[in-house]
């Protein structure tokens, strides 16, 4: 479990990869990188962090991307998916071939691929989908039957529809304006790409209300669904712990997770949604918890009116507040793949 | 010829001075995928406290200039399970083990460093009594000389007699000495300075504050004069008191800086997040630098920047 254990074989790697090529995809860039043992161990789903500005950069947290592609050229090459909005990501797009950058990964859980060939849809928001492409792959591989259902607020912000039609059973794309495919957003189609394309799994990868949605309505037709999420990273490698959010484990116990080392890919419904930017009040350590077998008679020791009561009291109040400041809008902005 | 950078925490001769800041390196095992645990002088883990802490909701992280701000909120699964499952890993990588300390009451403080004395390994309890991220600011033990000390003296009084006590304090107070001063007279072997600044960044787009906890710690080079300033004025006041250093140490010359203000051991912390290998990265920069400084053992240029003649002593080529 712990990728400690398994460093020599599958773990992640630091290396410093020199850029090959960087070029405009619509309104994303897609940047690929000579990184051999990246590529190697690389399995769909997994990410890597990319370290930004040179150096003596003031920007000091870590850009985390999924993995759109790897290639065997070159000693192997990984590339992802950007866009160019904060100032981050603009600088990785002012990259040129032949500078260097040092990246970490593969990292996180990858996308669990099934035993039998069962009916895949993979559904993708923006530039998500570009996580998606290498999974198709693998799926293919496996004789699954591909379908795709893509969506984003416009036509060039849909990533990979050509490639989807061309190489999968279907392609489904929905724009918000409507100026590419279907207007609306991916979750008004899921119902009935479902049924066209008697669906046995579903894979999604975009901004979390779109994973959220679909996660619903996945769960309406009872079939599984494994979403790769985007929260805020720092580090990318698990020890900066800020990109938590509360999954139930498979005891029943929600626990506040790392998005990085336990995800990013996790089972839909194992997500509480609606708790995604708070602490539920009976998350593992949430103020108030208690664990169901105390531990010894210390803990009675403690003298009443102690700091513990307000702490828990002050939490309380605090969980009754909306999920997210600001609602859904600043979802679309997440630090860690976007600025 | 190497310099020679094994310096002493207590009883125990460390290597070099250079250890994980607490609560950048979790309990070591990520960071053992990048870097030999066993080949830098210590693990400083994240804080542990007596039960689960599931910390503050998300954002808890916002990038500022140099700089980032943190609300994790000390997340942590609590003692019992550092007993059974971090220690016994450190251990087995031959890793030395500075356990970080929190509680919300001078009572947990104690029990946590009775049950940290049981066990077998730890090379010394840091006490954190200056997280920024609790829910008032009252239980900042660090900004109220008595309260330190109230926290200190119970960490000694139940902490193993062999084991070095060092309490880690907050910048965010008028005179710094005086807390120092107070936690070295309640018992305190050394000091650990700084903790992150209480800082806060609101998003121009959201029109929110970027945190979901509101106010968070400031970390990173954005940080390091300040720590530069706390340690000098500690180390001048209190020359005798071991000095754990830390604050934006981003390389080798960072590290001599605040070794150089009188701390005798260097923790690295939003480096980390950063370069996951970034301790051992220091580690080889601040051997180069004192080799170029003709510096034959790193214990002669702590404090140095104190004594003029020290500071003469080092000749440096640019």
């Amino acid at each position: 479990m712990t990728a400690g254990e398994h460093e020599a074989e599958t773990g992640p790697m630091q290396v410093r990869g020199t850029v090959l090529t960087v070029r405009q995809v619509d309104a994303y860039h897609a940047i690929t990188i000579v990184a051999p043992g990246i590529a190697a161990r690389f399995k769909p789903g997994q990410f890597v962090a990319v370290a930004v500005g040179g150096p003596d950069t003031s920007m000091l947290l870590r850009r985390a991307f999924s993995i759109h592609d790897v290639r065997p050229d070159h000693g192997g090459t990984v590339e992802f998916v950007f866009s160019a909005g904060g100032r981050g990501t603009r600088w990785l797009a002012e990259r040129r071939a032949r500078d260097t950058l040092d990246l970490t990964g593969p990292l996180g859980r990858p996308f669990p691929v099934p035993r039998d060939p069962v009916s895949c849809l993979l559904v993708g928001g923006g530039y998500g989908s570009a996580a998606l492409f290498a999974l198709a792959d693998r799926l293919r591989e496996r004789r699954c039957s591909v379908d795709f259902l893509l969506g984003a607020a416009s036509g060039d912000k849909v990533f990979g529809a050509l490639t989807a039609r061309r190489t999968s059973r279907s392609a489904t794309i929905t724009t918000v304006d409507g100026s590419l495919g279907v207007r609306g957003i991916v979750t008004d189609m899921l119902g009935q790409v479902i049924h066209e394309a008697r669906t046995d799994v579903i894979y999604a990868c975009g901004p979390m209300p779109m994973l959220r949605q679909v996660t619903a309505l996945a769960r309406r037709y009872d079939i599984p669904v494994q979403v790769a999420v985007e929260e805020a990273m720092a580090c990318g490698v698990g020890v900066c712990m800020t990109c938590v959010l509360p999954v139930v484990g498979s005891d029943g116990i929600t626990r506040m997770v790392r998005s990085c080392v336990d995800g990013p890919v996790f089972r839909g419904e194992q997500v509480r949604w609606d708790e995604v930017g708070t602490i539920p009040f009976d998350a593992f350590g949430a103020p108030g918890w208690e664990p169901k077998v105390r531990r010894g008679a210390d803990q009675g020791a403690r003298p009443p009116g102690s700091p513990r009561q307000p702490a828990a009291a002050s939490a309380a109040d605090r969980s009754d507040r909306p999920a997210r400041p600001g609602g859904s809008r600043d979802s679309a902005k997440r630090p860690g793949h976007g600025t | 010829m190497a310099p020679d950078l094994r310096v002493r925490l207590g009883t125990t001769e460390l290597p070099n001075p250079i250890m994980t800041a607490s609560g950048c390196a979790s309990s070591g095992r990520e960071l053992a995928q990048f870097i030999d645990v066993s080949k830098i002088g210590a693990i400083v883990t994240k804080s542990v406290m007596l039960a689960p802490r599931a910390g503050r909701p998300t954002p808890r992280m916002a990038e500022t200039s140099s700089g980032m701000l943190n609300s994790i909120g000390l997340q942590g699964p609590g003692i019992d399970a550092f007993l059974q499952r971090d220690l016994p890993w450190l251990l087995s990588r031959g890793a030395r083990t500075v356990a970080s300390i929190a509680g919300s009451t001078v009572d947990e403080y104690a029990e946590l460093a009775a049950r940290l004395s049981d066990a077998a390994g730890i090379t010394a309890i840091e006490v954190n009594i200056s997280c920024p991220n609790v829910e008032h600011r009252g239980q900042v033990f660090a900004c109220d000389p008595v309260d330190a000390a109230a926290v200190v003296e119970a960490v000694r009084a139940r902490a193993r007699h062999d084991l070095p006590v060092f309490a880690k304090l907050s910048p965010d107070v008028t005179d710094i000495v005086a807390i120092a001063r107070s936690c070295v007279s309640a018992g305190a072997d050394g000091l650990s300075m700084i903790n992150t600044l209480l800082g806060m960044a609101i998003d121009t787009d959201t029109l929110r504050p970027a945190l979901a906890g509101l106010t968070g710690g400031l970390s990173g080079p954005a940080i390091r004069p300040i720590a530069v300033r706390c340690i000098y004025q500690v180390r001048a006041a209190l020359p005798d008191v071991p000095i754990i250093g830390m604050g934006g140490v981003m390389t080798g010359r960072d590290a001599l800086e605040l070794l150089l203000a009188g701390a005798s051991m260097i923790a690295v912390g939003t480096a980390i997040f950063h370069d996951p290998s970034a301790c051992a990265r220091i580690l080889r920069e601040l051997d180069d630098e004192l080799l170029k400084s003709g510096v034959r053992r790193v214990t002669e240029v702590i404090g140095a920047a104190h004594d003029i003649r020290g500071a003469v002593g080092l000749r440096r080529e640019h």
